[in-house]
């Protein structure tokens, strides 16, 4: 019944694109912020902004933009959809307390750097204004060292990487930074050498390759939200640009995991205790490894052997699509656009008044843009997914046999359960003897998101701060 | 399906019987499960669970008539027989139709024609074929001589899915039946993120639609769906209950559904696609309704609203359009 594109002479490749081309050219567009009147060939060769200077070019071609910007154009392009993101949904307010989570990649490495430039520019404004009224926010970077959950030992290349990243903070200043070097396993319980083997236990428990490299995701956010509530941040600031989420537009739904993914997608995810912002959320990954290279920011690779799991084989898929259609990351995105978010996708209401009336102000714009979205009750304890009323398990076994690992895998999302959690009971017992207690906190403590958004309702009222609150 | 109650034999290699009988050697490992199975026992679950999705769902009633969309292929030769032999087991009570599209592309249909009128034969159900010719006037063979060889596709795409719809219409079937696997829904769906067409993919994992239109990247997806299942065969099926589970936000502007003026067929136009392609065959203006031309809809129209960019509303599929 369908066309096998090869057998057919009618090119309908270029039909298709055709019949696809005035969104998609909508969208290249939009992504330019440049008027696309003009056509794409290049005659006199200008850069299309400023049409002044030359256009610079990547050696063996850099796709799609490349030869149409001048490096200062492109720069400025790409800061302005960085400074868009931030702004218009109240990301970074003048109180806020930032941490920028730092992997050594070009997308961490642009957020780092954006964010950076954002604070010194505050700094100078500071500094120069007479009445001081609009206070800088602050910026720690973190690292989270995974080396523990790929490498065996202790690892020459892994401890050069780390030293890198040091020297590399300590050059963005100033303002001046605080480096959170974490070791993923000092999320478990016990001392250093306790956590490296809970941590090596509870990898090991899972056999599926993905829901390995998915698990280790869930503990990174773990992390990081632990650096963040132990130092005082009020934000965690992730690189994750338009190619990553396409990448994660297209695992989720492969995962089985359509409810939740509009939680993922958004520019702000509040379901943790410091929220969770994106702002190169409309960068493609190309634009900022260009970036990287016009800078010449430096990157840092760490020694991990790739692993070859579902999520791999996606990255591939979708670089792939971008190579035949530059648009097609923009697309995919956009169209998970159109998902319905949570109500925690949106930066909570500020009722202190020590934070500037203007901010409060654009935080209260930002956050009527999510009508109708929807409020979920629970969440699954492993990935914090929102789970969907009707299919939260109910737990109709005698109450005795109820153990708490089992407990704690009957209210986890279908996909976790299936790709995460060990099948054999006794399996399961060791595996959830061993997480990570933030983890298992998250289980029993009913809904962290929920008594947060319930204290939001009646902050106004409480005379004390609780002290029930960890 | 009789399940044996069979003591478990064990012969040398221990667990090498069917996982379900426990009797007869395994003929094969199932894709969707990984599970050992004899053959006897594939076609009996296999038939079963075909049967589950029809009672659970409640898609045929007693005394319907079901046009099986039928084009030759394995899946709609499967389908022909599956439904025949559950209509019969279980009494359906259902009159069922074997309907086949002759797109009138000299060489290309006859083998799977072929195949169908043996399928009447075999299952007994009678055979109607509906030809482009009768439909719309038009064989493939005679517009590709009008247009060439470019756009061809974008005809038959849009005159293929007319014609079931058409064809049944023409029977007075109750319901249409075609062969769409999972593959395919997890292959639409995944397609549907990648086209940008939010509409279509609210529409597409519901049990009683299936719509294809050609495209090159068909291609990578299938490539990509064909690796996925190989490293997780239950993807598959995971994808479709994604595709269930998407919640669109009720402030996307989803196309209109009405009917063409000319024809009464569905569509988000004054005309429909079919229409527009064929006034411009008989008008000897094949360029009509392909790509960026200006076309008829844009005259009918008046509520079409000046553009500078020549974004034609024509150009694109049916029901694929936001307003």
């Amino acid at each position: 019944m369908a066309c096998n594109g090869s057998a057919c002479q009618s090119g309908c490749y270029k039909n298709g694109d055709e019949l696809a081309a005035p969104e998609e050219g909508g969208a290249a567009a939009a992504s330019n912020s440049n008027s696309n009147s003009s056509s794409n060939g290049s005659g006199n060769n200008l850069c299309v902004k400023c049409k002044v200077k030359e256009p610079f070019t990547v050696a063996g071609g850099g796709g799609g933009e490349d030869g149409r910007f001048c490096a200062e154009c492109f720069r400025s392009n790409l800061f302005g959809k960085f400074r868009h993101a931030v702004t218009s949904n109240a990301m970074i307010g003048p109180t806020d307390n930032v941490l920028v989570a730092f992997s050594g990649g070009p997308a961490s490495r642009v957020a780092l750097q954006f964010v950076h430039e954002l604070q010194y520019k505050a700094q100078k404004n500071f500094d120069a204004s007479r009445d001081r009224s609009l206070p800088v926010f602050g910026v720690g970077v973190a690292f989270v060292d995974e080396s523990a959950a790929h490498l065996p030992s202790s690892d020459k290349a892994m401890d050069q990487a780390i030293e890198d990243v040091k020297s590399l903070v300590l050059e963005l200043s100033p303002p001046a930074k605080e480096l959170h070097h974490f070791p993923i396993e000092s999320i478990c319980s016990g001392d250093s050498s306790d956590q490296r083997e809970k941590l090596k236990e509870v990898l090991n428990a899972v056999t599926d390759a993905t829901g390995k490299e998915d698990f280790l995701v869930h503990l990174r956010m773990l992390a990081l939200q632990k650096i963040a509530s132990e130092n005082g941040y009020t934000r965690v600031v992730l690189g994750s640009c338009t190619s990553r989420i396409a990448c994660h537009v297209i695992s989720a739904t492969v995962k089985g995991r359509g409810y939740s993914l509009p939680a993922d997608i958004q520019y702000v995810d509040a379901r943790w205790e410091a929220p969770v912002v994106l702002p190169l959320h409309d960068c493609l990954a190309q634009e900022l490894n260009m970036l990287c290279h016009l800078d010449g920011l430096k990157t840092i690779e760490l020694p991990y052997e790739p692993q070859s799991t579902i999520n791999s084989l996606i990255s591939s898929f979708v670089a792939l699509l971008q190579e035949e259609n530059p648009s097609r990351e923009s697309t995919i995105v956009r169209t998970a656009g159109k998902l319905t978010p949570f109500a925690f996708n949106r930066i909570p209401e500020i009722n202190d008044t020590n934070v500037p009336l203007a901010t409060r102000r654009r935080q209260k714009r930002s956050s009527l843009k999510l009508n109708g979205s929807i409020s979920s009750e629970s969440f699954c304890p492993m990935c914090y997914s929102p789970l969907i009323q009707s299919k939260v398990q109910a737990l109709d076994t005698p109450e005795a046999s109820k153990t708490n690992s089992y407990i704690f895998g009957s209210s986890c999302c279908s996909s976790c359960r299936f790709q995460i959690l060990p099948q054999d009971p006794l399996c399961m017992e060791h595996f959830y003897s061993h997480l990570p207690p933030p983890l298992v906190a998250r289980a029993s403590s009913g809904n962290a998101h929920d008594i947060r958004s319930l204290r939001e309702h009646i902050q106004d009222y409480l005379l004390l701060d609780s002290d029930n609150e960890q | 399906m009789e399940e044996t109650a069979a003591k478990p034999r064990r012969s040398g290699g221990g667990g090498r019987q069917c996982c379900i009988c426990h009797e007869r050697r395994p003929a094969l490992k199932r894709p969707k499960t990984l599970e050992q199975i004899c053959r006897e026992c594939f076609y009996a679950v296999f038939e079963e669970e075909i049967h589950q999705v029809i009672v659970e769902n409640q898609l045929f009633k007693p005394g319907e008539r079901i046009g099986i969309g039928a084009s030759g292929g394995k899946d709609s030769t499967v389908l022909a027989y599956v439904l025949s032999e559950l209509n019969k087991r279980h009494n359906y009570g259902l009159d069922l139709f074997l309907l086949s599209v002759d797109e009138g592309i000299t060489g290309y249909r006859d083998d799977s024609l072929e195949t169908v009128k043996r399928n009447e034969v075999q299952y007994g159900l009678p055979l109607k074929i509906v030809s482009y010719k009768d439909l719309y006037g038009w064989t493939m063979d005679e517009i590709v001589k009008m247009i060439g060889l470019k756009n061809n596709c974008t005809f038959c795409g849009v005159f293929r899915r007319q014609a079931l719809d058409r064809g049944a219409a023409l029977l007075k079937v109750d319901k249409l039946a075609t062969g769409h696997n999972a593959d395919d829904i997890a292959e639409t769906v995944l397609l549907n993120i990648l086209r940008g067409d939010i509409a279509r993919l609210s529409r597409c994992t519901s049990i009683t639609t299936g719509i294809y239109s050609p495209n090159a990247y068909r291609g990578f997806a299938r490539e990509f769906i064909k690796d996925l299942e190989r490293i997780r065969p239950r993807a598959i099926l995971d994808i479709i209950k994604s595709g269930e589970d998407f919640r669109i936000a009720t402030s996307t502007k989803m196309p209109e559904q009405g009917t063409c003026e000319r024809c009464g067929y569905i569509s988000s136009q004054k005309w429909c696609k079919a229409c527009v392609l064929l006034e411009g065959l008989n008008r000897g203006m094949p360029k009509l309704g392909i790509g960026r031309s200006r076309g008829l809809n844009s005259n009918q129209m008046k509520t079409d609203k000046p553009t500078s960019r020549t974004k034609s509303i024509e150009s694109k599929q049916c029901g694929s359009l936001d307003f």
